[in-house]
């Protein structure tokens, strides 16, 4: 457990927590390789985990009918990948490839989403953190739907 | 700085010796240089003129320590850079420069240096990217950031395999969209700066790309904690004369083509979200 708590503090999404709340969350998080080709989850399946990588990069696919898995947006060290654990019906929408080992932390989705309800002051902390970084995710995919490249001169 | 012979007002035809297709609509042209070279900084432009068409502000794409060899990356997307575009070996383009300011290479020494470049803005920091590599002992750490639409859109592509591959530099490359056959990042080029080292403290971040690309890795950069007196974009606004003169270029007190087209963006934050000018 101490090893998993000093991973997590070392990882910059839950860089604002405090040493307390990251031993509160501890209990549900687990250390996690994939090679690479390995899926993290598949789109369909029941979402159930949440990760912070450590280390490698993970494609965000999606499968499309005749020309095979699609890359949406690939997330490497320092980020996160999933959401569908935290909102009804728990399913995920996308598949999530390693393209390179990955390290990574990985939360059981059932589980902080107990200890949120549980400790509501930590709920909203997470909850800020992961809106957040839903948000810069947003940002760069309006960037990337501008198609910038295309046009200029 | 060493400007070809006929002065600032008149273009000097020099010779094609080369072209090289980079993407499907994206060539570099290699002119021959006057007989002592053609000297300029990283960040400068040239007016390139093809007769009987217009003229255009053009970055150099070249190596500064290789004065012998004048170096312009051009995509072809109007009247003038179409028929550039058409232009092969042994034509001639009209060469008025070198114009304006370039990247603070000499501002950067001692410190950590971000470049980040969009698309056809990896040209304009070539030259600057040449200069960090040869004198890698001058400054701190060293990463490239790339964006592009797609892999096939990306220019100088053996060179970016070969910045990727050095250890003392960090070098990532990113596209918008990708097929089935590329194992890289995904996703906008903001989106690297999570992925590399910026001590906020001590890095110089040199950009280049679309205006809005830009402003979305500045943004990024400021949320990071570099400072905006240390960071550097290069404008592209309607640059005609090359000489302040003529006023198409201006933005507020600024003259792009002399006092860009790279500033410091502290100096044109404001003026950026400015429609009006």
């Amino acid at each position: 457990m101490e090893r998993i708590e000093s991973l997590l503090r070392k990882h910059p999404f839950l860089s604002g927590l405090s040493d307390e709340e990251i031993r509160f969350l501890a209990g549900c998080a687990a250390n996690r390789r994939f090679s690479p080709g390995d899926l993290l989850f598949r789109e369909g399946d029941e979402a159930s985990a949440f990760y912070l990588l450590r280390e490698g990069r993970v494609a965000l696919e999606v499968n499309v009918p005749g020309r095979g898995p699609l890359q949406l947006q690939s997330c490497g060290e320092g980020e996160v990948v999933g959401w569908a654990w935290l909102f009804p019906p728990y399913r995920w929408q996308l598949d999530a490839r390693a393209v390179e080992p990955v390290a990574a932390l990985a939360f059981d989705g059932r589980c902080l989403r107990e200890k949120m309800e549980q400790d509501h002051d930590l709920g909203y902390a997470l909850a800020k953190l992961m809106l957040y970084e839903v948000y810069q995710r947003l940002l760069n995919v309006r960037l990337q739907r501008l198609d910038l490249y295309g046009n200029e001169p | 700085m060493s400007a070809v012979a006929s002065g600032p007002w008149t273009p000097t035809p020099l010779p094609i010796r080369g072209v090289t297709r980079e993407t499907r609509d994206t060539f570099t042209f290699a002119l021959d240089a006057p007989a002592d070279g053609f000297r300029f900084a990283p960040g400068q432009f040239n007016m390139l003129y093809v007769f009987g068409v217009g003229e255009v502000p053009i970055s150099v794409s070249g190596d500064p320590a290789r004065p012998e060899r004048l170096l312009h990356t051009v995509r072809a997307v109007g009247a003038v850079t179409r028929a550039m575009c058409a232009l092969r070996r042994g034509k001639s383009i009209g060469v008025r420069g070198p114009f304006g300011h370039g990247w603070p290479l000499d501002e950067a020494r001692g410190r950590d240096v971000l470049v980040v470049a969009g698309g056809l803005g990896l040209a304009p920091l070539r030259p600057a990217i040449y200069h960090l590599l040869r004198h890698r002992e001058r400054y701190g750490r060293v990463a490239i950031l790339y964006g592009a639409r797609s892999p096939g859109e990306l220019l100088y592509r053996r060179e970016l395999e070969r910045w990727c591959a050095r250890r003392e530099v960090e070098a990532r490359v990113i596209v918008d969209r990708a097929g089935p056959g590329w194992a890289g990042p995904v996703g906008a080029v903001p989106s690297l700066l999570a992925r590399v080292k910026v001590p906020p403290g001590s890095t110089v971040a040199m950009v280049c790309g679309p205006e809005v690309m830009m402003r979305f890795t500045v943004r990024d950069l400021e949320r990071l904690g570099v400072a905006r007196e240390r960071i550097f974009v290069s404008l592209e606004r309607d640059m005609k004369c090359g000489l302040g003169l003529c006023g198409h270029c201006q933005l507020g007190p600024h003259f792009v083509c002399k006092d860009g087209p790279v500033l410091r963006y502290d100096r044109v934050a404001e003026l950026i979200h400015v429609r009006e000018v």
